[in-house]
């Protein structure tokens, strides 16, 4: 690869809870992302899949810098921005943002469309109330909508048009890398294609990078050139799109696919690969966190916890036998 | 569509609410039938009343709601002609059960499992058998873990004893389909049951219903809004549209050879079918002023002047039903 990657984390970490409760009891912690690393190139989408608790979101809200990183590094363009405490790892990372899932919960009811995009503005420091005006107005034709919007409380406002509004609100800041986490959960397929679209044109247009944190692999395989897919706070595969969907390795994302619904009438359902159900994330299995339902599970995926490996094909795997199986 | 054959049939029915601003009109014209034995699927984005017609089989819809014309003929009987108190007595929970969708919020979360799954048996399962409140209590237990067994919960002897948070969002909805057959329905009606539900675990439910339809001669409801499901569990689908139905048949066919224009573009909006990703232009209508005739015609690229005029009558070709003028 000619140019870095733009972001990369390296054996990051982040752990919720622990410690002890006021009178004795020690309090179970959670890893909820153990030791992932990743590299974003510059322009890509890439896609991290996994079903919910598997630590996606909080990867996240760890690389935005909500989440502080309990160990690891994060590089944005070579530069190391992690080991700050949250507002400091804001600043260092502008130009990172993050759309939340829930276009609802994530603006105020009681400000208009046009007064939360501003705040994003305002915090950032962005002077001269015509300067942000112009921006606004810029940023809402990007995304689609009437200037009119500005005025508009978000209880008058479409899912859809909630959706850009949230994007816009980013995008006002002119960020290179965008982390979207569940961009069309909860939205009607309609809805969820003129988004997507709308996704797909604005990368173009502005030149963006893409985290897509997603459970609907319909969606990530149309969205994303390349994918990682995780399973209880651990990549386990990486690779490109096509590749991952033509000739899975790792036994979970085998069963991930197979499970996904798909649009063909009569298939027989086979649930025979999939075992059980996620284990809690507060008692993941030692080694393989897999192992209790991977129908491949050996003796010594109990003892150590496989490391990610190149596969064929520029992708990467953590598994002891996806040589064999 | 015959009634003749049909378990269920729903014909030209036709819902109103009252509202504060007016009268929405949430079910204009739909028409459904089930066959005994068969899974269909209703789907439709979200407000197109899909689970207003659920409810309106169930005799549950909300008090400002009034039924203005059709019929819903269970097993040859007209259910809109029942009161509340027959179809609680005979047909709800008895002859049609439910499943709802969210198996976090279904069960009360300070009573046992068993407790709330016998009540349920309590209420619609009495019979006039002469053992007694005990006896009868001991049978619907065995039947009870009887049907655990079937949905594959482990242990189904403890599991009466446990509380609903000891269970998993999966586990909890198998405690709800074992509720819904407790009591030897002929349909069950499904409220988007896998939507809260991850994908590994939703294929599981799946496989699960398709196989207790099967074992246990149940006609079943699905409604839902996603395409991928209908193909993986449904024979047969109904496709509504702002309170309208505008097409049904065998699922292939839907969705293979879809007919109306609504059907053909919103199956066009699925990622696996789309790579333009366009959507469809326009908004879904407010039930409160609905365009007339076709509610479709505002979006519809092949609308012509007739289209606002009437809906266009169900015109049926084999197994294939499409309200759309363009095949009258």
């Amino acid at each position: 690869m000619a140019d870095a990657p733009i972001l990369e984390v390296e054996d990051l970490r982040a752990v919720f809870g622990g410690g002890r409760r006021l009178l004795g009891a020690p309090r179970p912690s959670v890893k909820a992302v153990d030791g992932v690393s990743l590299a974003v190139r510059r322009g890509e989408v890439l896609g991290v899949v996994g079903e919910s608790g598997c630590g996606k979101s909080t990867l996240g809200r760890t690389i935005l810098g909500i989440q502080r990183e309990a160990g690891g590094v994060i590089r944005l363009d070579g530069r190391v921005v992690s080991g700050l405490p949250p507002r400091a790892a804001r600043r260092l990372r502008r130009d990172v943002q993050y759309v939340h899932q829930d276009a609802g919960a994530a603006l105020d009811p009681w400000w208009s469309a046009g007064r939360s995009i501003e705040e994003a503005l305002i915090v950032n420091g962005v002077g001269g109330a015509d300067e942000r005006r112009r921006r606004i107005d810029g940023v809402l034709s990007a995304v689609g909508l009437d200037l009119g919007v500005r005025r508009r409380y978000p209880h008058e406002l479409s899912g859809g048009q909630l959706r850009r509004v949230t994007l816009a609100r980013v995008l006002v800041l002119a960020p290179r890398v965008v982390i979207l986490d569940e961009p069309t959960s909860g939205l009607d397929l309609s809805v969820q294609a003129t988004v997507l679209g709308l996704l797909r044109d604005l990368r173009a247009r502005l030149t963006l990078t893409y985290v897509f944190i997603s459970h609907d692999l319909s969606v990530v395989r149309q969205m994303c050139e390349r994918l990682a897919i995780m399973y209880l706070g651990r990549v386990v595969e990486t690779g490109d799109t096509a590749r991952i969907f033509e000739a899975p390795r790792h036994p979970y994302t085998r069963v991930l696919l197979a499970a996904a619904p798909r649009l063909v009438a009569g298939r027989v359902l086979d649930a025979s690969a999939v075992l059980g159900e996620p284990p809690s994330p507060t008692a993941v299995p030692s080694g393989c966190a897999f192992r209790t339902r991977c129908p491949h599970a050996v003796a010594r995926c109990a003892d150590a916890v496989p490391v990610l490996e190149p596969s064929t094909g520029a992708g990467a795997v953590a598994c002891h036998r996806w040589r064999e199986i | 569509m015959t009634a003749g054959t049909a378990l269920l049939a729903v014909e030209g029915l036709r819902v109103s609410i009252a509202a504060d601003d007016g009268v929405a009109r949430v079910l204009d014209h739909v028409d459904l039938a089930i066959p005994g034995g068969r899974v269909v699927g209703v789907v439709g984005e979200s407000g197109c009343g899909k689970s207003t017609l659920a409810r309106a089989i169930l005799g549950i819809l909300p008090r400002a709601a009034r039924v203005e014309s059709g019929r819903i003929a269970f097993a040859g009987e007209d259910l809109l002609r029942l009161d509340q108190r027959e179809l609680t007595r005979r047909i709800r929970g008895r002859e049609i059960s439910f499943i709802p969708q969210d198996p976090y919020l279904a069960l009360n979360p300070t009573f046992r499992v068993g407790t709330q799954l016998l009540e349920i048996m309590r209420w619609h399962a009495s019979d006039g058998a002469a053992d007694g409140a005990r006896g009868r209590r001991a049978r619907h237990r065995a039947r009870l873990v009887e049907l655990l067994r079937a949905v594959q919960l482990a242990d189904p002897e403890q599991a009466l004893e446990r509380y609903p948070h000891q269970f998993s969002g999966g586990q909890r909805q198998r405690l709800l389909i074992a509720g819904a057959l407790a009591c030897r329905p002929r349909l069950v009606i499904a409220d988007e049951p896998t939507t809260a539900l991850d994908v590994t675990t939703q294929l599981q439910i799946l496989k699960l219903l398709r196989d207790l339809a099967g074992d246990f001669g149940v006609s079943m409801l699905f409604v839902t809004h996603d395409f991928g499901v209908v193909a993986e569990l449904c024979d047969e689908v109904m496709v509504m549209y702002a309170g309208q139905s505008v097409e049904a048949g065998a699922t292939a066919e839907i969705l293979d050879r879809p007919r109306h224009p609504y059907t053909q573009m919103l199956i066009a909006c699925h990622p696996d079918r789309s790579s333009d990703l366009a959507g469809i232009p326009g908004v879904v209508p407010s039930p409160l002023a609905p365009p007339p005739g076709c509610r479709f015609h505002p979006r519809c690229p092949s609308a012509r002047a007739v289209c606002a005029a009437a809906r266009p009558a169900s015109v049926a070709d084999g197994g294939h039903a499409v309200a759309c003028v363009l095949y009258g």
